[in-house]
């Protein structure tokens, strides 16, 4: 099943006299389940490329279509919606919102989902149990570790059951060993949770972690190809 | 849960919400006390003008008291009397009848404003009784007696038991001509009055015009001054089926000068609190500009998770409107309790003697907690604080999540 179907998508951001193309004519569909790497060197595209897919920013030519609607289409309050339910993401970093804790990061999705008080307290725990944050409830984002931010960041990003999750160098920020955890946990969710995932990456050792490599360079898809 | 966030939000930076917020209580603190010492201000007087000289009501025929003709006068007071004695919100009445007249001592002579008066109502209306520095008020039974006031006497050089020549024109314009004896010497606090008045027993001035029973007018004095208007529209009820010559005024009419006064403090007043209000909203609009500005990445970070702008907004209005709340309830609260210290004990302004005379006011000034200044001063501020918190809330709503994303 394609959750996410890029056709031709184009982006060029313009500042005064120079255009610097981002996004080249990039073809690509993600199908449920995939454990994707969006791998490339600094610059290629990458970031744009996520934020598109997630209805952050607007494509300038092409078509984005997420669950077989068309992004492009959208007002600015549908594409909000569509994130809410569809989307979920890591960034590289603070992700988190400073003034509430572990568990009320987790909780606030559900919230603005309008998912009754019980409901989403008692599944915001449960999922800090899957991330390995068991009796870390309580913490604020400044009590916590990079590595435990970004698996909170994680927790976060799947507890609304979106149809997939965009993690835009997750890794970046944090030490080998965290990284690797990190990493490992996506994988854990990605079998046993059945979430789709796109992570960006320039690094090797990240890339190994994918059971589908794609190669962006100039704002084009080089190569792509499953393990 | 966004009630909890606004909450923390407010105190994640103490120190700088905690000056927000004493703005806020300054501003409010002095709006309440300052309507309230105006109110209070304008209540006293009013009050003492009222009771000095005017009242709260007069009945005068009609067109006299824009032009002080002898012969427009009140024909029958009995009839008035009929009407006023069973009138409800009428505290008291008297009868006076005036006129301009020249007064002479041994070797000077003055206009006057010569004015009869009811030597047994008079007290209940005036508290001119209570000024009199000098020998006595007017008794029944006085004839050619005379209250002076106290710079006219002193210009006179005459004193308590001396005799003045009066001359002046009748009602039918025959001469009146007299001689009197000076009872008591008064002193208002305004110089005015106290250079310029006589007053003697309402029925020898009666007798001596030539008024055939008639007076200039009856002066009300009603239980309250909010009690006025109600009162002068049941006068002016009874009036109409008896005598259409005759107009009822209230104390605004027959004090221009007061209500004119009272308009141009209040005018000034309000561009007062006008310039204070706006520093106070610039502080806020700038402390909710910074708060929002700082926080940018953040916005962004909850547009990627589906937060729309609208709730984003509110939850920004919601943390201003924190701030705001605490800082009015606390400015209002001490601000009325300021004011209220300062009701009890009074408070003397240095200075303002010189004023206050004018006014026959008291030194001692105290200001009136009202409702009305209470909800005024704190209204003004907490309309114009969430206005001011409006435009740094509405730029989140134009902000584009990636913009927002890239913000540090
Ligand atoms: N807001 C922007 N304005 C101008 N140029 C941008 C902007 N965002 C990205 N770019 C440019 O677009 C290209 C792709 O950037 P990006 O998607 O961030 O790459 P990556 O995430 O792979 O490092 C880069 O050349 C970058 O300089
Ligand atoms: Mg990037």
């Amino acid at each position: 099943m394609t959750i996410v179907e890029c056709r031709n998508v184009k982006k060029i951001y313009r500042q005064g006299e120079v255009s610097v193309t981002a996004l080249d004519g990039v073809d690509l569909s993600i199908v449920k389940g995939d454990f994707m790497a969006l791998a490339g060197p600094s610059g290629s595209g990458k970031t744009t490329l996520l934020n598109m897919i997630g209805g952050l920013d607007s494509p300038d030519g092409g078509s984005i279509l997420l669950n077989g609607q068309a992004l492009e289409k959208m007002k600015p309050s549908q594409l909000a919606d569509m994130r809410l339910h569809q989307v979920g993401f890591v960034f590289q970093s603070y992700n988190l919102i400073p003034v509430l804790s572990a568990v009320e990061n987790v909780e606030f999705v559900m919230l603005l989902q309008g998912m009754p008080l019980q409901e989403r307290r008692r599944k915001a725990l449960a999922i800090l149990d899957d991330v390995g944050l068991a009796g870390k409830y309580g913490r604020r984002p400044a009590e916590l570790s990079g590595g435990q931010q970004q698996r909170v960041a994680v927790a976060r990003a799947i507890v609304g059951a979106p149809a997939i999750v965009l993690a835009d160098e997750p890794t970046a920020n944090l030490d080998s060993a965290s990284g690797k955890d990190l990493l490992k946990l996506m994988q854990e969710m990605n079998e046993s949770k059945k979430v789709t995932f796109i992570f960006s990456t320039h690094d090797k050792m990240v890339m190994e972690y994918a059971r589908r490599l794609t190669l962006i360079r100039d704002g084009r898809i080089v190569e792509d190809r499953r393990k | 849960m966004n009630f909890i966030m606004a909450w923390r939000n407010i105190w994640r930076h103490p120190r700088r919400s905690i000056l927000t917020i004493a703005a806020i209580v300054f501003a409010t603190m002095l709006l309440v006390f300052m309507l309230s010492w105006q109110f209070g201000a304008y209540d006293t007087m009013i009050d003492a003008t009222v009771k000095i000289h005017t009242g709260h009501i007069q009945i005068q025929a009609q067109g006299y008291q824009d032009q002080r003709d002898m012969r427009k006068v009140v024909p029958d007071p009995n009839e008035i009397e009929r009407i006023l004695t069973s009138l409800r919100g009428v505290k008291s009445y008297t009868f006076r009848a005036e006129d301009f007249s020249l007064v002479s001592s041994e070797n000077r002579t003055y206009g006057v404003l010569v004015i009869g008066i009811d030597p047994q109502k008079e007290p209940s209306v005036s508290t001119l009784e209570d000024m009199i520095r000098r020998g006595r008020f007017l008794e029944a039974g006085d004839r050619r007696s005379a209250l002076a006031g106290e710079i006219l006497a002193d210009n006179l050089n005459s004193p308590v038991g001396g005799d003045l020549v009066l001359l002046g024109q009748g009602r039918d314009g025959s001469i009146a001509a007299t001689v009197l004896t000076i009872k008591g010497i008064f002193n208002t606090g305004q110089d005015e009055f106290d250079r310029t008045m006589i007053h003697i027993p309402l029925e020898y001035f009666q007798e001596l015009y030539n008024m055939r029973g008639a007076v200039h007018m009856a002066v009300v004095l009603c239980d309250s001054l909010t009690a006025v208007p109600a009162v002068k529209e049941r006068i002016a009820g009874a009036l109409s089926g008896i005598d259409s010559s005759l107009a009822v005024l209230d104390w605004k009419e027959l004090n221009p000068g007061l209500v004119q006064a009272i308009q141009m403090d209040l005018v000034s007043g309000f561009i007062f609190y006008l310039i204070l209000i706006i520093v106070v909203a610039f502080s806020i609009m700038n402390t909710f500009l910074m708060a929002v500005f700082e926080r940018t990445r953040e916005f962004g970070v909850m547009m990627s998770m589906g937060m729309g702008p609208g709730r984003l907004m509110g939850l920004l209005l919601m943390e201003s409107l924190g701030i705001t709340l605490i800082g009015v309830v606390i400015g209002t609260i001490a601000g009325a309790a300021v004011t209220w210290y300062f009701q009890i004990h009074g408070m003397v302004i240095p200075g303002a003697e010189e004023v206050a005379r004018q006014f026959g006011l008291p030194e001692r000034m105290f200001p009136q907690l009202s409702f009305l200044s209470i909800a005024v001063g704190a209204g003004i501020v907490l309309i114009l604080t969430v206005l001011s918190a409006l435009y740094p809330a509405f730029k989140v709503k134009g902000l584009k999540p990636v913009e927002a994303l890239s913000a540090v």
